[in-house]
C-alpha cells in the first residue's frame, strides 16, 4: 500500500461511464481485482475503485457516477491532483487453466486489465442497455448479453474457472451455480486498508473485513 | 519536541498498517471488551456531510485473545502502545484492567466511557473509572462523551476517581437517511458521527475540561490540518488524537505534524510542547480567567 498525489491525466466518457485516466507516480497497479482508495474532491471519505487498466505510467479507471462520491470523481478534469492509496485487498488468482470472465454493469471495471494478464480469455459480460455495453470494447473476446437476458442465462454448461465481478444478485446466483468461482464483491468502504472495520461481510459466523479478506472471495468459502 | 500524535481508538489496525502504526507518537488500540464481541451487522458506515457515521459496535476478539494473540504482534511493532477498554459495567472495565495491570507492553489505559454505538453501563463514568483505578496502578486515561451539558463536571469526577489523563472527545450519535426511501442508512439505524463536524464540539470539550481539571488531554474531534491540531492544543490539549482523517490519508501524520510545527512558527511559538511556552500560558488555564463564561 502507497499513498500518492497523482495528477489526471485524462477523463474520457465510454457509454455512460467515464475512465479516469492518472498518472501513475510511485503507485504499483498490483493484481487485477485489487483496488485503490481515490479521494474524491469535497467529500469526507475516498471511494474504492478497481484498477481498469495499467498502461506504463498510467493507472485507469472506470468510474459509474452513482452518488456525491463518484459524482465529485467522475468531473475530475486532466491536470488536477487527487490523493491515491493502493493498491489494496486481494485481487484474482490468476493460476487458472481455462478463464471466463463473468460481469454485469460496471462490474466490468477490473476486466481489462484482468483479460490483458490472462492473454484475452473469453469473457460474457450483460448490461441493462447498449448505451452501457459500450464499455465491453474494452474487454477483447467478450460476448454481451443485454437485459433481460442475465448472464447467469448466458453461461456455457461447464464454464470453466469463473472469474466474476459484479452486482451482488449476479453474484449471488453464480455463487450457487459455479462452486469455486472467484468472485469480487463490494461492500461500502470508509478506509480501504483494514483500519475502520466498516466494510464487514458475514464468514462462519463471524464478520471478516472485506478490504482486507476480499474483495475477491471464492464461492462457498462462507462469504457473503 | 513536538505535541505527540496518537491515531484515536477504532481508527487504525496497526496489524494492518504498521507503516501507519510506526508514523505515530502513540498507537490506541481498538476498544477491547472482556469477551469476544461480533459487533453491528452491516452496513456500518455512511458518509454525511462534514463527516461519517459509523455503527462497528465494538467488534474484537475479547480481553483474553488480546493479550494472548494480538499484543505480542502490536509490542512486536515498538510502538509505544494504550490500550482502550470499554465494556457495560464497572466490573467490565475492573477485568479487562486487571488483565493488562504489570504488562510492561502497554504503557496506559484509555477508558472508553462513551461509546454512542452500545448500551451504556448502569454506572457513572466516575464509578467505571473507580472500578478501573482498584484494578491498575497504570495510568489510566478516561475518554468522555461531547453529548453532555457539562462535560466538565464529568472531567473532574473522572479526574477524583482516579483518571490520570482524559482523551476528548468520542462521536456524537447521528441518523441519515437515504435520499430517496428516508429509511436509515445504516442497519441499527443511528451511528457515532465523526470528523470535521465535530471539530467545534471538541474544540469546546477540551477548553471547559482543560479549565477545570489539571491533567493532560489528548484532544480529538475532526481534525484533517496541522492548524486543527494546533487549535485543540490551544485549547488545552497537550497531546493530539487523529481518527476518520486517518481513513482519507494515511499518511496524515507525517503531514500533520509537518503543518503543526510550521503553523505554530508562523505564530511565533517555536517549542510548543514546552508547559512555559507562550502558547500554552496564554490559553489553557489563561482562557478561564476571561470574562467569557459560556464555556
Ligand atoms: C472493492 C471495490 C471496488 C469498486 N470498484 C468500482 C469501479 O471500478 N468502478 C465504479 O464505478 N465503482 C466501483 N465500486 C463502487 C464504488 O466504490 C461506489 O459506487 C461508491 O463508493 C459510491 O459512492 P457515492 O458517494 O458515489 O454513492 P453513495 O451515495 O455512497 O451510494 C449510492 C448508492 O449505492 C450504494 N452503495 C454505495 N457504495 C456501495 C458499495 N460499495 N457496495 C454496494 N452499494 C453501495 C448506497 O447504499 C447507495 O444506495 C467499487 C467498490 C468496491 C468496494
Ligand atoms: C470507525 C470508527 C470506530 C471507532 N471506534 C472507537 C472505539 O472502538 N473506541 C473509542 O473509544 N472510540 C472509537 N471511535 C471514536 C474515535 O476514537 C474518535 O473519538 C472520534 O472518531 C473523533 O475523532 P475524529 O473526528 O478525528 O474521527 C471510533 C470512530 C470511528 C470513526
Ligand atoms: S474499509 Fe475500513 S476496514 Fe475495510
Amino acid at each position: 500500500m502507497q499513498t500518492e498525489r497523482v495528477e489526471v491525466v485524462a477523463n474520457e466518457g465510454v457509454g455512460p461511464y467515464r475512465l479516469l485516466r492518472l498518472r501513475r507516480s510511485r503507485l504499483q497497479p498490483g493484481t487485477p481485482g485489487q483496488f485503490f482508495m481515490l479521494e474524491a474532491p469535497g467529500r469526507v471519505l475516498p471511494r474504492p475503485f478497481s484498477l481498469s487498466l495499467a498502461p506504463t505510467r498510467e493507472l485507469g479507471f472506470l468510474v459509474e457516477a452513482i452518488g456525491p462520491g463518484t459524482r465529485a470523481i467522475a468531473r475530475l478534469e486532466a491536470g488536477e491532483e487527487i490523493r491515491v492509496t493502493g493498491p489494496l485487498g486481494n485481487g484474482f488468482d490468476l493460476s487458472v487453466r481455462r478463464p471466463l470472465l463473468v460481469g454485469g454493469g460496471i462490474g466490468v471495471a477490473p476486466f481489462p486489465y484482468l483479460s490483458e494478464r490472462l492473454n484475452g480469455p473469453p469473457a460474457l459480460l450483460g448490461f441493462r442497455t447498449a448505451h452501457h455495453a459500450e464499455a465491453a470494447a474494452l474487454v477483447p473476446n467478450a460476448e454481451v448479453v443485454l437485459d433481460p437476458t442475465l448472464v447467469t442465462d448466458a453461461l456455457p454448461d461447464d464454464p470453466g474457472d469463473v472469474l466474476a465481478c459484479g452486482p451482488a444478485p449476479m453474484l449471488d446466483a453464480l455463487e450457487g451455480l459455479v462452486p469455486g468461482a472467484q468472485l469480487a464483491r463490494e461492500a461500502p468502504m470508509a478506509c480501504g486498508y483494514g483500519a475502520c472495520y466498516g466494510c464487514v461481510v458475514e464468514r462462519d459466523g463471524w464478520y471478516v473485513r472485506l478490504c482486507v479478506e476480499g474483495p475477491v472471495v471464492r464461492a462457498g468459502d462462507g462469504a457473503v | 519536541m513536538g505535541v505527540p500524535l496518537l491515531n484515536a481508538s477504532g481508527c487504525l489496525d496497526p496489524l494492518t498498517a504498521p507503516e501507519v502504526a510506526r508514523s505515530l507518537d502513540v498507537v490506541v488500540t481498538k476498544t477491547i471488551t472482556p469477551l469476544p464481541r461480533r459487533g453491528n451487522p452491516p452496513v456500518r458506515i455512511a458518509e454525511v456531510e462534514h463527516g461519517m457515521l459509523n455503527s462497528i459496535g465494538l467488534q474484537g476478539p475479547g480481553i483474553d485473545v488480546f493479550v494472548d494473540d494480538h499484543l505480542p504482534r502490536l509490542a512486536a511493532l515498538g510502538v509505544d502502545l494504550w490500550v482502550s477498554v470499554g465494556g457495560f459495567s464497572a466490573e467490565d472495565f475492573a477485568r479487562c484492567c486487571e488483565r493488562l495491570d504489570g504488562d510492561e507492553r502497554v504503557s496506559a489505559i484509555e477508558l472508553n466511557l462513551s461509546c454512542p454505538n452500545v448500551e451504556e453501563a448502569p454506572e457513572t463514568a466516575a464509578e467505571l473509572v473507580a472500578a478501573a483505578r482498584a484494578a491498575t496502578t497504570k495510568t489510566l486515561y478516561a475518554k468522555l462523551s461531547p453529548a453532555q451539558w457539562d462535560i466538565a463536571a464529568s472531567a473532574t469526577a473522572a479526574v477524583a476517581a482516579g483518571a490520570d489523563g482524559l482523551s476528548l472527545v468520542n462521536a456524537l450519535r447521528g441518523l441519515a437517511l437515504d435520499e430517496r426511501t428516508l429509511q436509515p442508512r445504516l442497519a441499527l439505524a443511528v451511528g457515532g458521527y465523526t470528523g470535521p463536524g465535530l471539530r467545534p464540539v471538541a474544540l469546546a470539550c477540551v477548553y471547559a475540561c482543560a479549565a477545570a481539571v489539571d491533567v493532560p488531554i489528548v484532544g480529538m474531534g475532526g481534525v484533517v490540518s496541522g492548524r486543527d491540531a494546533l487549535e485543540l492544543v490551544a485549547a488545552g490539549a497537550s497531546a493530539v488524537a487523529l481518527g476518520t482523517v486517518l481513513f482519507a490519508d494515511p499518511l496524515a501524520p507525517g503531514r500533520i505534524r509537518a503543518e503543526l510545527g510550521a503553523e505554530a512558527a508562523a505564530r511565533g511559538f517555536a517549542d510548543i510542547a514546552n508547559p512555559s511556552s507562550p502558547l500554552v500560558v496564554r490559553t489553557g488555564k489563561n482562557l478561564q480567567t476571561d470574562e467569557n463564561d459560556t464555556a
